[in-house]
């Protein structure tokens, strides 16, 4: 389906209509300005070229209205489209209640993505048309960067945080997909496919392919394997209480025990399994163990998938109320992160 | 610009201006060169080290090109390719496109231009050459010994925990080149601050000091940090630190943030002088005031400002933050208005000028159009939603090679035609210079163009092989390289020519106002035979005594 | 004129034996060099400005760690080497008063104390290095950090790795302002045998105040460097 000689990229998400126009109405601007510059180069040059050898150019000054003119007129220019690129910018990194979260993980060379369902996949990403999905990105060495442009995004996939962009598809097809920020010999091999397909043919794929557990069962198994449980257990009183109980926690505002508030997104949680002494929850001691280097990224996903399946239990409120920015979440909406905000600490209250 | 008067009467036999004492006749040797303080004889050794670097980098990008005619990478192994396209930036970024302008024409025209005898420190900038050689040496060390592949922006944890190449012996030759750009635009600032001629007031000054001026500005303030950057790489990569591994708690954005608050305005140390040079080209072919001199003239300043506050921009997809990207996106538009003032107040010059079409007012006229090119598609990558998708493509190569080549190389050839009859005394043909203009047009727009549509086709960039539907637009592009290398060759062969076999070009060739014109060419080793007073603006073409001077103008061939 | 083109305008007049051929009198001489030592003096801040960068940064992520592996510094050795590096500024400001009243000899002296308060300072420097190669706490292969006492709760499980970034900083940073002593004072000990030959006086010693503005430069360095690495943060404990 493909062209030999394509002069305009696919367009198979929702998002890339926006990127097309701007693209066409800046190309449109730019071959508006260098056609003006060209022309009037060459009327000059055919108008006033030299006559004779002695002759000299004119001391002309133009008026100060036409300096100020040609200042402002492609400053308007310049903020209306300012404004455009930026509204869009800022939509790639909201995405909207009803996204399904996957997970993508750069390694030199290949990307290694889960399905929510548990399917796995290398350099390979099937989607169904239709549905947003939220890429979760995390890289176990250099930096990648996660680009498809029939859907017209790209975000970096950088060591040691999460970043995210997401996506609709529009049209099935088969597309390009790229490792586009340099990370050593085989980059230019790193590429794969993007399959989208009808919701029914998704589906089939899904049953078809290797049965895997889903994300949340591979969470859930490892927070028993890892003794997760034995701390951070719903329910528990007095003795036994030595951590806070997950559950409805995802998504939500957590008080530290420094006094700040944070939301606890992915890249709260994931912070609080590999340093889990940087933001310890108010009202618990810091006697929880790091797990950097008993975990992989993909398991990191798995269980951060796990915490985030945990439903409020019993009269728990379900968290975040309509003040906080981030979107109150539920179970099967995730959409806590709302910027590819850094891991760090110091994260404002 | 009255000394005309004083200088000795100008002849056009061959005869006797060769006899004339000048600064190439002034000592004879080898060592009259390597220890030479003279500004103009330091633009020569830095003309020849720069052609030399420009030759190499021009080699690489002709692999590159090579590599690219077909899909499959077969003619590299992808290791090679990388080093290819790594020491292709490097070497062309820090060892061409940086000193270029300023190292060669500067160091020859800023004296010249302010009617003074030599640069404030005529030692440091012997010096410079000298630092600039080594750390060429350095680096070309590091490419003989198998090179770097880093790219040549070195990002981490890639270069300090991945690569096994010369990361930091090239690290090390660029922080020493470092000091070479330091000295040459701090003896640019002293010289331009304390060293003007009796009556020349800064608004008197030509545009191409204004330039060369903020230029050095940007000079002084951005390299030291790009050479802790690249020093602190270096110290991660030997004693495996952890300052930007994010393995060791480092942050490896910290590095971007490190690398770019340099590494963006040296876009505009590149850029900047190009501008000023366009500015002589056009005033003296037009015969014409620039229009909006102190309008031209801010706008250097206001680039050289600005320039410091958008290196974000290089990091809207790395995981910054969206409210960072916004401000730094705007404040790149903003870069782009004083640009634009540019090339409106060129193209106005021309109106009711007086035209010329020698081979450096092509170069010129070239300038405006790919500069323009590139200057919007730059304001197109700066707006957020569109740079996600062509950041990293071959989109965003095509527009720092209109910059780059379309506005820098341009400038430079421009630059060097128009002045070569004040370095040398000589003419060069006129119909293989004008042929070499088309050229380098031509070939420069087939290979760049197509990259626009390559990436936004989504072609990424440094890909050693890429998918079998990109094939026609690289096939172009390396077409377009090749007459491009033809181009580039030619300048070369006829100006070596002309210095034995061309004409003499008599003082003024092309009966162009300016201080640099009103002394001999080549100059003295002193400049001047009395110290200039300036009693008028740059481009005074309406003057009684400019007359005089035009019967002297020499049409080439 | 016309007739004898290469006639320097200069000859005719006396001039000082210091004056450059490119610059006119020795007024624009000295005022080209100020600007030029000024101006190197800004690369040089931009220079430490990016590492300072860098450590405030990091300071404001690992905060606990910053803070005990401050502790280990020797407050002491660092105050008395602040105290010394003033001294020394005072003495090179006295030599080029020595130079300004005419007193050949006293520009000599001076700069030689000078020099050895400078080499006091190394000195005292390397014998901090060389406590932090006996308690390991070089960052490298064996690198070595636990808290010096054992109440400190310890909330940074990563503390050793986010120490190392600590002890990588002070090295650079103290390492490159000792690299600008060790310059600075070959510097001055070629300008010391100059004085003593009598190359300066009260009309030219254009030469000392550069170098002046030089130490008095690295001196501020430390300055900024001793309570940033060494003070601050020292109650988190």
């Amino acid at each position: 389906m493909r062209s030999s000689f394509p002069l305009f990229p696919d367009s198979a998400s929702t998002h890339a209509g926006t990127v097309d126009a701007i693209f066409i109405i800046w190309s449109l601007v730019s071959i508006f300005f260098t056609a003006l510059i060209a022309g009037l180069i060459v009327y000059f040059m055919a108008r006033y070229r030299r006559r004779h050898s002695e002759e000299v150019g004119a001391n002309e000054e133009v008026s100060v209205w036409l300096e100020i003119a040609w200042s402002v007129i492609p400053l308007a220019i310049c903020l209306a489209m300012f404004v455009w690129g930026t509204r869009s910018f800022f939509d790639l990194y909201r995405p909207p209640a009803d996204a399904v979260e996957y997970t993508a993980i750069g390694r030199q060379w290949m990307w290694k993505i889960q399905h929510p369902e548990g399917q796995r996949e290398i350099d390979t990403l099937h989607v169904p048309v239709g549905q947003s999905i939220k890429m979760k990105l995390a890289s176990e060495d250099v930096i990648h960067s996660f680009y498809i442009p029939a859907f017209r995004i790209k975000q970096d996939a950088v060591p040691g945080r999460y970043t995210s962009i997401w996506f609709r598809a529009s049209k099935p097809g088969v597309y390009h997909l790229f490792c586009a920020e340099y990370c050593g010999a085989e980059h230019s091999r790193m590429i794969g496919s993007v399959i989208v397909m009808e919701p029914r043919d998704y589906q089939n794929w899904l049953a078809g392919g290797s049965a895997g557990k889903s994300m949340v069962a591979s969470g859930g198994d490892l927070f028993q394997s890892l003794a997760c449980v034995t701390c951070h257990r719903a329910g528990a009183t007095g003795r036994l209480a030595r951590g806070p109980a997950l559950e409805g926690v995802f998504g939500s505002p957590v008080k530290l025990v420094d006094g700040r508030t944070v939301i606890a997104d992915d890249n709260y949680v994931r912070e609080s399994i590999l340093n889990p002494t940087a933001k310890v929850v108010a009202g618990w001691d810091p006697v929880m163990p790091t797990f950097q280097g008993q975990v992989t990224e993909e398991q990191l996903s798995q269980l951060i998938a796990y915490v985030r399946s945990l439903g409020p239990i019993g009269s728990a409120p379900a968290g975040g109320t309509g003040g906080t920015p981030a979107g109150t979440t539920t179970a099967d909406s995730p959409s806590a992160a709302t910027t590819p905000q850094t891991a760090g600490p110091g994260a404002p209250q | 610009m009255n000394t005309t008067a004083a200088a000795p009467p100008v002849t056009t036999t061959a005869e006797t201006a060769f006899r004339r004492p000048n600064y190439l006749n002034a000592a004879y040797g080898v060592r009259s060169w390597l220890l030479t303080r003279d500004h103009k004889r330091i633009a020569i050794l830095y003309l020849i080290s720069v052609t030399t670097f420009f030759a190499i980098g021009s080699l690489f990008a002709l692999l590159i090109r090579l590599e690219l005619l077909t899909p499959e990478g077969d003619l590299f192994q992808p290791d090679t390719y990388n080093r290819l396209f790594t020491m292709h930036g490097v070497v062309m970024v820090f060892f061409f496109l940086i000193p270029a302008i300023p190292a060669v024409l500067g160091n020859f025209l800023v004296p010249l231009m302010i009617g003074a005898k030599d640069l404030a420190f005529p030692k440091l900038n012997l010096a410079s050459w000298y630092v600039y050689n080594l750390g060429g040496i350095f680096t070309l060390w590091a490419i003989i010994h198998g090179g770097v592949d880093t790219g040549w922006t070195f990002y981490t944890p890639f270069s300090t925990h991945y690569s096994n190449t010369y990361v930091i012996a090239t690290a090390l030759g660029i922080f020493i080149n470092g000091f070479s750009t330091i000295f040459t635009g701090l003896n640019f600032i002293v010289t331009i601050h304390r060293m003007r001629a009796p009556g020349l007031t800064w608004f008197r000054l030509p545009l191409f000091i204004w330039a060369t001026y903020a230029t050095s500005v940007i000079i002084v303030l951005g390299t030291p940090v790009i050479a802790i950057t690249l020093l602190l790489v270096a110290v991660e990569k030997t004693f495996h630190l952890g300052i930007f591994d994010p393995a060791l708690g480092g942050d490896p954005v910290l590095f971007q943030h490190m690398f770019w608050f340099y590494s963006h305005p040296a876009v505009y140390i590149m850029i900047l002088p190009a501008m000023g040079v366009e500015s002589e080209l056009i005033a003296a072919f037009a015969r014409k005031r620039i229009v909006g001199y102190k309008v031209v003239a801010f706008a250097s300043i206001a680039i050289a400002v600005l320039g410091f506050l958008v290196w974000g921009h290089h990091m809207f997809v790395a995981g910054e933050s969206i409210y960072a990207a916004t401000i730094f996106s705007v404040l790149s538009m903003l870069v782009a208005i004083p640009s634009a003032v540019k090339v409106f107040n060129w193209t106005a010059t021309l109106y009711q000028g007086s035209i010329s079409f020698q081979t450096p007012m092509l170069y010129a006229l070239g300038f405006i159009g790919l500069f323009t090119l590139g200057g919007l598609t730059g304001v197109m990558v700066a707006t957020l939603g569109f740079d996600v998708h062509v950041h990293d493509t071959y989109f965003v190569v095509a527009h720092f090679h209109y910059i780059m080549v379309g506005g820098t190389i341009m400038g430079y050839l421009g630059g060097l035609h128009y002045w070569w009859p004040k370095i040398s005394g000589k003419l060069y043909p006129a119909f293989l210079s004008k042929l070499a203009a088309l050229l380098v047009f031509v070939g420069f727009n087939l290979t760049f163009f197509p990259q626009f549509i390559l990436g936004y086709l989504g072609m990424p960039r440094r890909y050693w092989s890429y998918p079998p539907e990109f094939q026609v637009l690289n096939v172009l592009s390396t077409a377009g390289a090749s007459i491009l290398g033809v181009g580039y060759l030619l300048p070369l062969c006829y100006f070596i020519w002309s210095m034995r076999y061309g004409k003499d070009s008599g003082d003024n060739p092309w009966g162009a106002v300016g201080l640099e014109w009103d002394t001999t060419s080549p100059p003295p080793t002193e400049n001047f035979y009395t110290t200039p007073v300036v009693t008028h603006g740059p481009y005074e073409y309406n003057r009684e005594e400019v007359h005089n001077r035009m019967s002297q103008e020499v049409t080439l061939g | 004129m016309a007739s004898s083109p290469l006639v320097d305008p200069h000859a005719t007049q006396a001039h000082h034996r210091a004056l450059a051929h490119q610059f006119d009198s020795l007024d624009q001489q000295k005022e080209s060099s100020t600007l030029g030592m000024w101006l190197f003096l800004v690369t040089e801040i931009m220079f430490f400005g990016g590492l300072f960068t860098a450590y405030v940064i990091y300071r404001t992520l690992y905060p606990q760690a910053f803070a005990l592996a401050s502790h280990t510094l020797n407050v002491p050795l660092g105050g008395a080497n602040t105290a010394i590096l003033i001294g020394s500024s005072l003495t090179m400001v006295l030599a080029i008063w020595a130079a300004q009243v005419n007193w050949r000899k006293g520009i000599a002296l001076f700069l030689l104390a000078t020099i050895a308060l400078g080499a006091t300072f190394l000195g005292i420097k390397s014998v901090e290095y060389r406590e932090k190669f006996e308690t390991h706490h070089v960052p490298g292969p064996s690198f070595h950090f636990v808290p010096e006492s054992e109440h400190v709760k310890v909330t940074d499980p990563q503390l050793e790795r986010h120490a190392s970034i600590f002890f990588s900083l002070y090295f650079i940073m103290t390492g490159l302002h000792a690299l600008h002593m060790i310059i600075g004072i070959g510097i001055l000990a070629v300008l010391t045998v100059l004085a003593w030959k009598g190359k300066y006086d009260s009309e030219y010693h254009n030469p000392l105040e550069m170098t002046g503005l030089y130490w008095h430069f690295v001196d501020i360095v430390w300055i900024f460097l001793f309570p940033l690495l060494y003070l601050l943060g020292a109650h988190a404990r």
